[in-house]
């Protein structure tokens, strides 16, 4: 008789220490394979898994076989005109016996492995070696989030937190405790009867007080109550503060004019992996998005990326909406604040000035790390010139120009590079 | 209504399965395959999700194994194939272990989980219990302890050596685990207490054994010309990876139980390798005909016939040369075929089998098909076995190609001059023996440098692959001295040698 066994709910993933290995040994090749993925793809879609090809070179196995040549016979199904004789040309790179099994089944061709990376392993490739600036200062600040935690028991509380067992012990001690005084009364009493028995008969009146006595003793007993209010012991609960860890990220966009849709589709994607990168750090995070022109507003995502206005630029407008927004809702204390700014350096003349003044005054001091990224093709405009000079002062503080899409992803590399301690 | 299907119901309508269907349809198959005296190990099926048959599949069929990243590389490979719907996932994983364990996985139809049941667990069960080159070769009953042995030994050793170390050796003798095999020996019966106790021993013994073979200090000055001629191995040894394991001097001793455990489980597999085209022709045979059987009996619906017929039809396709689809000889085609084609011979013979198959023409087919399985391997049943009919119906034709000619020649086709030519021929083709190349050490330079030297002795003029550059930096690498293969034709004349230094650590 065959044994059935039902082996479904056994663990399944017993690849994935062999999977492991394999993203391993292959790292450097999935990494390159992933950059350029990044300049392909557009940004929108990296927070998926994705699809790598690695060279097929790279990932087979050497073992000693036979290559083309030599003399080789072999038989094949199918005949249809063949007669023994025959000379037939020899196909080009035939497949040879060997590896013919293995022929292309797919669309990417033989010269590829490809594969699969989940989410969390593509996420984990493509940050890997980078890391968040000055991510000590707030990050063990604690928020006032709490949870619940156990501790111990109190003799006061809610009903549905009653601990039977806990309370039925007490109850159990203190009904024996209660009871100890009679029942020592009740055993002296009861031998001093013994005693007056052998002299006296029962009807004298020291003996029917004694009885009298015990009857009344062994009725306290029984008042004891079984259970008691003061028995009650509930599960104690308490509030443990849970420090956590959250994150405000100021977007700011140049849209005046000279910001075409191609420059706001690259600064889209900058702040998108500079948010994706800020997930894997903090639990919560809180985007703010300023666009401005001549004026700064706080706008919601659609209106930033989309809406487009005419207009001159005066990027200080942008930095005085930040600063007061950072002063009313953000307490740096509990808050790391990261900011990136998207420009194509044109600024009005006079601004820049007052710019470099609220950066060192207002915004530098409370913000974690602050990333200027220029979009333009040509040289550099006046608000770069003067920003260079914040770079030099400040640690948190670092600026790039980008140029085409491709950029972004090599750049964001060099922002966020793993210093050395 | 014909009178049999009065007496026996269908036992499912539907194609969904459930446990207590799969009890009665494998009680029902078990009978069958006892009436045709099929013997086998006890069975145990076991239901498996997807995954779970993923990961079998990429650890080569065996439910535990050691980690190494090849396993993960197949993985993938697997899942991403599975996912884009392009591999109807292999619906039958079995393991030559006693008990015999199948894989029934959960997805599959019922008539599919009665064709699984009558392949793998009567089949390939009966072929794995009686074929020769397994009960010589493999130990049913304590491969799955050796298993866990090894896969205990090489984690213990991630732990203690380091990830990267134990990759290394691993990768080394991967490459080389073709040549860890015996071909003539019968291995020593694996067993798992046996092993853990006589680990540690043979650590200790190993290495004073080859402190010995290597203590040549205090002899240097001898007179050179003594030991022109001396050899050693005295004798060519076929099985590289035990030489290495033995005589390798600069190995651990852990990393010699890792060739070890290497060695010993390519030789696992060695019949397996050497007896698809029956293997897989036995196991499709009798699943074709225990179904069938059990549809004459009325136990099935027409409906689970069409499905089983179905998929059976797409398992023995053979495709021919010109097809895009052609890979090669199809092993289940070839097999199957092979096999109908002996109860043919002995149930209605020709006057042409009467001529080619004196023995069995007119016998009775069970005795004949049951000695078959037992007493042969691919290349050898090939040969004796492979009729003119089948030449004729597979349309079978010899070519030579040699590189001394512009152009490849017919050499045979199925007629009567040809049979015999394309009957050897095949069965050349699955002689491993003269598939792999044929390496050997030949000497190892005691007195000198150290060095290892292979011999390559061509067959047919074959030449080695370029991954040989490959190989050699892993013999290299396990030898931890020079390492040189030389290729030699016909005359014993050396034409090509590899040469390669081990990594400088």
């Amino acid at each position: 008789m065959a044994q059935i066994v039902d082996r479904r709910l056994n663990g399944k993933n017993k690849s994935a220490v062999n999977r492991q290995k394999f993203l391993r040994r292959f790292r450097k090749q999935i990494k390159k394979s992933i950059e350029n993925v990044i300049a392909e793809r557009s940004v929108t879609d990296l927070d998926k898994g994705e699809k790598i090809s690695i060279p097929k070179k790279d990932t087979s196995e050497p073992f000693f076989h036979h290559t083309q040549g030599g003399h080789r016979d072999m038989v094949h199904p199918g005949n249809k005109e063949f007669q023994t004789g025959d000379k037939i040309p020899r196909p080009q790179s035939g497949n040879s016996q060997g590896d013919g099994s293995e022929a292309s089944d797919s669309g990417e061709g033989e010269d590829d492995f490809v594969f699969e990376l989940s989410r969390e392993e593509f996420l984990q490739f493509f940050f890997e070696d980078l890391e968040l600036p000055n991510l000590v200062k707030t990050k063990l600040s604690t928020i006032t989030e709490t949870k619940k935690i156990r501790a111990g028991h109190t003799s006061e509380g809610n009903p549905t937190n009653i601990n039977v067992v806990r309370s039925l012990t007490g109850a159990m001690g203190r009904r024996m405790a209660l009871r100890g005084p009679y029942k020592k009364e009740i055993k002296s009493i009861e031998s001093e009867l013994e005693d007056l028995l052998k002299r006296h008969d029962e009807s004298d009146q020291l003996i029917i007080d004694l009885r009298e006595r015990i009857t009344y003793l062994k009725k306290r007993i029984k008042k004891i109550p079984f259970i008691d209010s003061f028995d009650l012991r509930y599960d104690n609960r308490i509030d443990q503060p849970v420090p956590t860890t959250q994150a405000v990220m100021f977007c700011i966009m140049d849209v005046s004019g000279s910001m075409g849709r191609e420059e706001k589709d690259i600064a889209k994607r900058f702040f998108m992996l500079l948010y994706l990168f800020l997930t894997r750090t903090y639990e919560k995070i809180q985007i703010i998005f300023i666009s401005h022109h001549t004026i700064a507003s706080e706008v919601d995502e659609e209106t930033f990326f989309y809406s487009r206005e005419t207009g001159g630029t005066v990027v200080s407008s942008a930095l005085k909406l930040m600063s007061s927004i950072i002063q009313d809702r953000f307490p740096t204390n509990d808050w790391n604040i990261y900011a990136a700014q998207a420009s194509d350096g044109d600024n009005w003349h006079n601004d820049s000035k007052i710019c470099v003044d609220i950066m060192n005054n207002k915004i530098m001091p409370f913000v974690q790390y602050y990333s200027y990224i220029e979009i333009t093709a040509d040289r550099q405009q006046n608000l770069w010139e003067e920003y260079t000079g914040i770079g030099s002062n400040w640690d948190n503080f670092a600026m790039k120009k980008i140029e085409k899409i491709s950029d972004i992803y090599p750049v964001f590399r060099k922002l966020f590079q793993k210093r050395d301690a | 209504m014909t009178a049999k299907s009065k007496i026996f119901q269908p036992i499912s309508e539907t194609s969904d399965w459930t446990f207590e269907l799969i009890e009665k349809y494998h009680s029902e198959i078990e009978r069958i395959a006892k009436n045709f005296g099929l013997s086998t190990y006890p069975v145990q099926l076991e239901i498996i999700t997807a995954e779970q048959m993923m990961d079998a599949y990429s650890s080569v069929g065996m439910p535990v194994g050691y980690s190494h990243w090849t396993f993960g590389k197949e993985f993938v490979n697997t899942e991403r194939n599975y996912k884009r719907g392009q591999m109807g996932l292999a619906y039958e994983i079995v393991i030559n272990s006693d008990p015999c364990i199948a894989y029934l996985m959960e997805e599959n139809s019922m008539p599919m989980q009665a064709l699984v049941i009558a392949h793998a667990a009567y089949g390939h069960n009966s072929f794995f219990k009686n074929n020769y080159l397994f009960t010589t070769w493999t130990s049913a009953d304590s491969i799955i302890d050796y298993l866990l042995f090894a896969k205990k030994y090489i984690a213990d050793c991630e732990t203690r050596y380091g990830e990267e170390a134990v990759e290394n050796i691993l990768d080394s003798c991967h490459a080389l685990k073709n040549y860890g095999v015996d071909r003539y020996k019968r291995p020593p019966k694996l067993s798992l207490q046996e092993e853990q106790s006589k680990q540690q021993e043979r650590e200790a013994y190993l290495q004073s054994q080859i402190n010995e073979l290597w203590r040549t200090i205090p002899e240097k000055e001898e007179p050179a010309s003594d030991k022109k001629k001396f050899h050693y191995p005295s004798e060519p040894q076929e099985n590289i990876l035990y030489f290495i394991e033995k005589h390798a001097p600069l190995l651990e001793p852990w990393q010699r139980e890792i060739v070890r455990i290497v060695r010993k489980i390519a030789q696992y597999f060695y019949p397996q390798r050497q007896t698809q085209v029956m293997n897989e022709g036995w196991a499709t045979f009798w699943h074709y005909t225990i179904l069938n059987q059990l549809y004459d009996e009325g136990l099935c619906t027409d409906g689970f016939m069409m499905e089983f017929l179905q998929s059976h039809t797409n398992v023995v396709s053979q495709p021919s040369f010109d097809s895009q689809y052609y890979s090669g000889i199809n092993p289940y085609a070839l097999g199957f075929n092979m096999m109908t084609d002996i109860r043919r011979i002995c149930e209605k013979p020709t006057k042409e089998d009467y001529e080619w198959f004196p023995d069995i023409a007119g016998s009775d087919w069970q005795t004949s098909m049951d000695f078959a399985m037992r007493n042969f391997k691919d290349e050898s049943f090939i040969g004796q076995y492979l009729s003119p009919k089948l030449i004729r119906d597979f349309k079978m034709f010899a070519i030579t190609d040699d590189d001394k000619n512009r152009q490849i020649e017919v050499s045979a086709i199925h007629n009567n001059n040809g049979y015999q030519a394309v009957r050897s021929i095949l069965s050349e083709q699955y002689n491993l023996g003269s598939n792999e190349p044929n390496i050997q050490v030949f000497n190892v330079d005691l007195k000198g440098d150290r060095s290892l030297t292979l011999r390559h002795t061509q067959h047919l003029r074959r030449p080695l692959d370029k991954s040989a550059y490959e190989v050699i930096k892993h013999v290299a690498r396990l030898w931890g001295f020079d390492v040189k293969i030389q290729s030699i034709d016909e005359n014993e004349k050396i034409v090509k040698t590899y040469e390669c230094s081990p990594p400088k650590n």
